[in-house]
């Protein structure tokens, strides 16, 4: 077991003593905002306390992160394969360019989760939300699964503005008592039992790492959002 | 040297800002401590700080502040202060030398009044005076620039990193009840004194983390009513949109925000009537000071603060809230490094504004 203790250290040095030790247990305390943390690493199970920086966990290549804390943007950037558990918040882009792999956000996410997810051959990211996530969720989404629990909310719908918005692969699953704005080439049913058996797994592991109860949370109303391939995206950003 | 304008470097930026409800003084190292934990998210080209409630033996008078490149056009731009103000205390703004910090211009803060019959003569109520005169020297003494012009407040600010600057300028020596502050990653000019953040206009600064990709529109809109852009670099022309919208047309806060960063007109077909006349009627008033592109923004006023980001939320911002005090950082980790126990944290939508106002004890 190897504990780093982030005072006083720049991001490049937690990141040489992670990649260099050959303990597989690594704790690293008192994170301020230090970047990049386990970037690109494999193998190894690391638990930060703190405020760890942005880009935790990219390019991670199947180490498990857990994070005593809230995370701050782009968690997961780009990871490949292995497991981030955050026992508080993330900030924007959480899951940004996800290609495999699990990330569990026991609350709420900001704007861009999931964005450019993508799944190919044997990799198939998945990204659970427990609380509420903020606009453009799964923005350009090309595969894997994102769910949107809404624990403790008292919205009716858990997301912001724009969810789905250029989506053309992969799914969204909402627990939610009614459906968001959604742009139009996205395509939104309730879940059958069928889409069920596809997240209930997901659900559990999210209540193993945060507690609650599997029956509790999948008993409540689910849709499921795709892509219409019949009615591709068009462009947001210049037309309005 | 080649300044904002001439040269073009590809590129981030952090902002952090803290203020009491209640008015409570906090010291200038606080802030440090704040925008330092950011480092990474500036490159040394610019920092800069402002505080209010800093100067209150001078409570009354407008505090400028000026670098100028030498004393030869330090002696003319004095001469037009004695013809339109009443000077009542003028000295060199007091800093630390670091071998962080160089290339350093003349740094002079005056305390000033408008001279009354200067005030009689233009027919100008004090304010619009005082821009005037800053818009005048800005503009056309060459080699003089006031970068702070409100009252009981002031920016510093200098090329370096946000933590060395705060060093130079010895805040620790300063109490407010509002302080911003910002480190600088030039995205599209280089870094000189007077480019970096906050920028000001009378009681007004913004410090912004952003690119406006709408400057020019906003820039040709505002000259229209006498503000000159001289700096070439965008946040400036976010100060005089502010200035402009608060002060001379009389919007709120929260109006303003809604001129700056509109809802999308789709976001707006969905509001209530009531919510939705307004909407719209702010954004075809003000069509040509919409502000697009990625930014979060904290506008410092007489008695408060605002935060405010893009509609499409394209950079982070956090806000914190414990007991009176209310910070707000680009990043998490700048606010817990100053207050690890908060009531409340979160982060604010894109396009929806933070207004914290003042009530001072001692008012």
């Amino acid at each position: 077991m190897l504990r780093i203790d982030c005072e006083g250290k720049h991001f490049s040095q937690i990141g040489q003593m992670i990649r260099q030790t050959a303990e597989k247990e690594i704790f690293v305390d008192n994170a301020q905002g230090h970047r990049y943390i386990a970037a690109g690493v494999g193998g190894k199970n690391i638990i930060v306390n703190g405020t760890p920086g942005n880009a935790l966990g990219a390019y991670l290549d199947g180490s498990s992160i857990t994070v005593n804390g809230n995370a701050q943007d782009a968690v997961g950037d780009t990871m490949n394969d292995g497991l981030i558990v955050i026992h508080g918040n993330s900030g924007d882009a959480a899951g940004y360019s996800m290609r495999g792999g699990k990330i569990f956000i026991k609350g709420d996410a900001g704007y861009r989760a999931g964005i450019h997810m993508k799944a190919y051959k044997d990799k198939f990211p998945v990204l659970v939300i427990g609380g509420k996530a903020g606009s453009f969720l799964g923005e350009y989404q090309a595969g894997g699964i994102i769910v949107v629990l809404g624990i403790g909310t008292d919205s009716k719908t858990n997301v912001g503005y724009f969810t789905g918005n250029g989506m053309h692969g992969g799914k969204i699953f909402l627990r939610s008592e009614q459906l968001p704005d959604l742009p139009q080439q996205i395509i939104a049913r309730k879940a059958t039992a069928e889409d069920m058996a596809e997240i209930e797994k997901y659900v559990g592991e999210y209540c193993r790492y945060f507690g609650g109860q599997v029956e509790e949370i999948l008993n409540r109303d689910f849709y499921v959002l795709t892509a219409d391939s019949a009615n591709p995206y068009k462009q947001l950003y210049t037309s309005v | 040297m080649l300044r904002e304008g001439e040269v073009r470097i590809p590129s981030g930026c952090a902002i952090s800002g803290i203020i009491s409800r209640r008015g409570r003084l906090t010291n200038g190292e606080k802030i440090i401590t704040s925008i330092a934990t950011m480092h990474d998210r500036s490159n040394g080209l610019g920092g800069g700080f402002a505080g209010y409630g800093i100067y209150p033996q001078y409570a009354d008078f407008y505090a400028l502040h000026i670098f100028y490149d030498d004393n030869e056009i330090r002696k003319e731009a004095e001469n037009f202060l004695y013809r339109n103000f009443f000077i009542v205390n003028m000295s060199m703004i007091p800093i630390r030398k670091t071998k962080r910090i160089s290339d350093e211009p003349l740094i002079l803060r005056y305390f000033v009044k408008p001279l009354d019959a200067r005030l009689h003569e233009t027919n100008l109520d004090e304010k619009e005076f005082v821009a005037r005169m800053v818009i005048k020297v800005n503009t056309t003494m060459k080699g003089a620039y006031i970068f702070s012009s409100g009252k009981n407040m002031g920016i510093f600010k200098a090329v370096g990193y946000p933590e060395d600057v705060g060093e130079y300028y010895r805040l620790e020596e300063y109490d407010a009840y509002c302080w911003t502050a910002h480190g600088r990653y030039p995205t599209n000019t280089p870094g000189w004194w007077g480019g970096a953040h906050p920028f000001g206009m009378l009681d007004y600064s913004v410090v912004h983390n952003g690119e406006i990709s709408s400057y020019d529109a906003n820039r040709r809109y505002i000259e229209m009513f006498g503000y000159q852009c001289t700096l070439m670099t965008d946040t400036e022309v976010i100060a005089y949109v502010i200035d402009y919208l608060c002060r001379r047309q009389g919007l709120s806060m929260e109006e303003t925000a809604q001129v700056i960063a509109a809802p999308f007109w789709s976001t707006i077909e969905k509001k209530p009537p009531e919510e939705r006349a307004l909407a719209e009627y702010l954004r075809n008033a003000f069509s040509g000071l919409l502000i697009t592109g990625p930014f979060s923004i904290m506008v410092g006023f007489e008695d408060g603060l605002m935060a405010l980001n893009d509609r499409l939320k394209l950079r982070s911002m956090v806000v914190g809230e414990k007991d009176d005090m209310t910070y707000i950082a680009s990043e998490e980790c700048a606010i817990r490094v100053i207050a690890s126990d908060l009531d409340r944290i979160w982060s604010p939508k894109g396009g929806e504004p933070v207004v914290i106002r003042v009530n001072r004890e001692d008012k």
